[in-house]
């Protein structure tokens, strides 16, 4: 048995560790690209979201990796994701790949949950091993998202365009390289302290743009033209709630142990959106309004083609851009999204932020506050 | 500050220079059509300009339109500004107060909103290009209607005709239909007029408040059965600047302008009105250095390589440096 995975930004980091941890064999596909798009867009439905197109595209690369069985997180509820594990199943049937799909979820009791675990894991590895392996793996994710935060505030500022990305790709090309959770902590700490000797232009006055939006298309670089990092390289320090180990804490581990959760995008949301309507929606449009109420200069939303949630989300965010007074762009994403008129609207967007900061400043009078 | 500045739009449909002055005004324009050819357009438009004001000192030159990059390696800008910015800039030079900026160009059409003379809110067309203005030239063609004429014929119109305008395909068999049906090509034109307005301030202006003064730019607008079309809309009068046509390239020379005013030891980085003479191509490839599998597009002058870009890692395009950071 040879275990693969699909991509989500920085997951393989946290999943790679476990595995070797427990000296299970497995591949990691090729980080998300053009090729995998494609394959995926080839066998998956037309009118499927992006995320599933490019799951498909990693496991067939994977496949010819030498993989054959599939770990793929699942769930009830959330929204089409819930069914991608099915779909990808008969997808991967149809198009002739003997490929085994582990789904992780607890749909039918957690007994049942750690019964596909078992399939998983070796009959010779001590169970009793896995508390602190998982234990430390959580602490990977979260550190590794905020690695990943860490480098949005030394891009917008670094005194040496690249230096950030320097540090920041090599770490996501080296995680690839190091074996279990232990030495993977090690190598988070180094980065950590590698982005924190950015030299940093003082001076730096960056612009503060909040992203939010859908999961996969705000965490996985490839997904959204990497706009994180073109961003940064303009000079403007982005930030975004929505991550990995958010959803791992927030709504893996503190919802099936019924633990009080972070709500307070459901309160900020409360005005435009009373309730949970499926996907990231509420945290979409709370997490805009949060990030007014903090002073950001904008917010940008990232979602696939036909993301009911995020549609929705998008109907309510031009009345949150008005009552809040923040702007607001909204960009959709599938395979066939042109870059260039991408970009454009994103440069655009930005020059506009810029504009109206100089204005207020001037008009408001108030005091740039250089944090 | 005197001096001249140069201003180059190369959209998809049409390439645009300005010549503006020191105190920002227009000292000579050309519209002209890419034809599918950035390059020789933009070259061929620098002789042309040339030749019309006999080359002058240049202090400082901007690029726009989608082949800004390309243009902009080429000149040696200065700057290389998106184009929704520049077409704000410019509309504001010329209508100071402006609130709405309608522009329709070849492949795309933009609304901006302007509020305390700065941008705030804008959107560009995302998936059809019904209503812009290569689609308003294949119809003229079927027509038969030369598309200077086409404004002209839809005022002449005695009894609208409604067309669909949801999406270019159905406007264009639903035209063929009304055509097959008798009506009279006037009626046609200026129902097809009133369906593109429509299909614009549907996709476009949606939820967007639309207030005076409002201007309307681009190489449709000259265009004035669109104009009459978008003032009947509306209930609002139009304006449409004198230089509607070159209003991108109008905005990169401000810009142009603004950049050199401010700097302490003002330095062009604008290569001359020599390279109308050089040779310059392109050739296109793919990286395979990682995943990613970037297209690379490099550019040649002479046989030199001079820029590449497309890549997201800086392996290529660092190789060669051209002195301007940019978003990609």
């Amino acid at each position: 048995m040879k275990i693969t995975f699909p991509h989500l930004g920085n997951t393989y980091i946290c999943v790679k560790s476990i595995l070797d941890d427990l000296g299970i064999e497995y591949v990691i596909p090729p980080f998300n690209n053009k090729k995998a798009l494609e394959l995926g867009a080839r066998y998956a439905p037309e009118m499927m979201c992006l995320p599933l197109k490019i799951n498909i595209g990693n496991y067939l690369q994977a496949y010819e990796m030498g993989a054959d069985t599939i770990l793929m997180a699942g769930g009830c509820g959330p929204c089409r994701f819930g069914y991608y594990s099915q779909l990808q199943r008969a997808i991967l049937q149809d198009a002739g790949y003997d490929m085994e799909i582990i789904t992780l979820e607890a749909t039918r009791g957690v007994g049942d949950l750690i019964e596909r675990i078992r399939r998983v894991i070796p009959r010779n590895a001590a169970m009793l091993s896995l508390p602190p392996i998982l234990r430390r793996a959580v602490k990977i994710a979260k550190s590794t998202d905020e690695i990943e935060m860490l480098s949005f505030r030394t891009r917008a500022r670094e005194k040496e365009p690249g230096s950030t990305d320097r540090v920041y790709k090599g770490f996501r090309q080296n995680a690839l390289a190091v074996k279990g959770t232990k030495n993977m902590l090690r190598l988070i700490k180094d980065t950590e302290s590698e982005l924190n000797e950015i030299e940093l232009d003082p001076g730096a006055y960056p612009l503060k743009v909040g992203i939010v939006g859908e999961i996969y298309t705000g965490i996985e670089h490839f997904a959204s033209f990497e706009i994180q990092e073109r961003l940064g390289r303009l000079g403007v320090e982005v930030d975004r709630k929505v991550t990995v180990s958010n959803w791992i804490i927030e709504h893996m581990i503190k919802k099936s142990l019924h633990l009080p959760r972070d709500m307070k995008f459901a309160e900020a949301a409360r005005p435009w959106l009373g309730a949970m309507i499926g996907g990231h929606a509420q945290e979409t449009v709370g997490n805009a309004v949060l990030y007014a109420q903090k002073g950001y200069d904008g917010v940008i939303q990232i979602f696939p083609f036909s993301c009911m949630p995020e549609i929705v989300a998008e109907s309510l965010l031009p009345a949150v851009e008005n009552e809040m007074g923040i702007p607001v762009l909204s960009l959709i994403i599938d395979e066939m999204t042109g870059e260039a008129g991408y970009m454009t609207r994103v440069e655009a967007f930005i020059d506009m932020l810029e504009q109206r900061r100089e204005r207020e400043g001037y008009e408001g009078g108030w005091q740039l506050s250089w944090n | 500050m005197d001096g001249n500045y140069l201003g180059i739009d190369v959209g998809s449909v049409s390439t645009n220079l300005v010549i503006i002055n020191g105190e920002g005004r227009i000292t000579a324009k050309l519209y002209r059509r890419t034809s599918g050819r950035p390059i020789q357009s933009m070259l061929e438009g620098m002789r042309e300009i040339a030749e019309e004001c006999g080359c002058p000192a240049i202090a400082g030159v901007g690029v726009t339109g989608s082949g800004r990059e390309l243009a902009g390696v080429i000149v040696g800008a200065d700057i290389i500004k998106n184009e929704i910015t520049t077409h704000a800039v410019a509309a504001q030079s010329i209508v100071p107060g402006v609130r709405t900026i309608l522009e329709i160009g070849g492949q795309d059409s933009k609304i901006i909103i302007l509020k305390n003379g700065v941008v705030y809110d804008f959107a560009m067309n995302t998936v059809c290009a019904a209503g812009t203005g290569s689609f308003l030239d294949r119809q003229a063609a079927r027509l038969g209607v030369p598309i200077e004429e086409f404004g002209e014929m839809a005022l002449r119109s005695l009894s609208p005709v409604r067309i669909a305008g949801r999406c270019a395909v159905f406007a264009e068999s639903d035209m063929i239909h009304k055509q097959q049906s008798g009506h009279s090509n006037e009626d046609i034109v200026n129902g097809l007029c009133e369906a593109l307005v429509r299909n614009y301030l549907n996709n476009l202006a949606k939820g967007k408040e639309i207030r005076e003064p409002v201007v309307f730019q681009g190489g449709v607008a000259a265009n004035k059965g669109i104009a009459a079309a978008f003032e009947k809309a509306l209930g609002m009068k139009v304006m449409i600047p004198e230089e509607h046509a070159v209003m991108g390239a109008f905005g990169a020379a401000l810009y142009a302008r603004q950049k050199i005013m401010n700097e302490s030891s003002p330095k062009t980085k604008f290569n001359g009105f020599s390279v109308m003479k050089r040779d310059y191509g392109t050739k296109s490839f793919e990286c395979n250095g990682c995943a990613g599998m970037c297209e690379i597009v490099e550019l040649m002058m002479d046989g030199i390589v001079q820029a590449r870009w497309g890549d997201r890692c800086g392996k290529w395009s660092s190789s060669v440096h051209y002195g301007h950071r940019t978003i990609s």
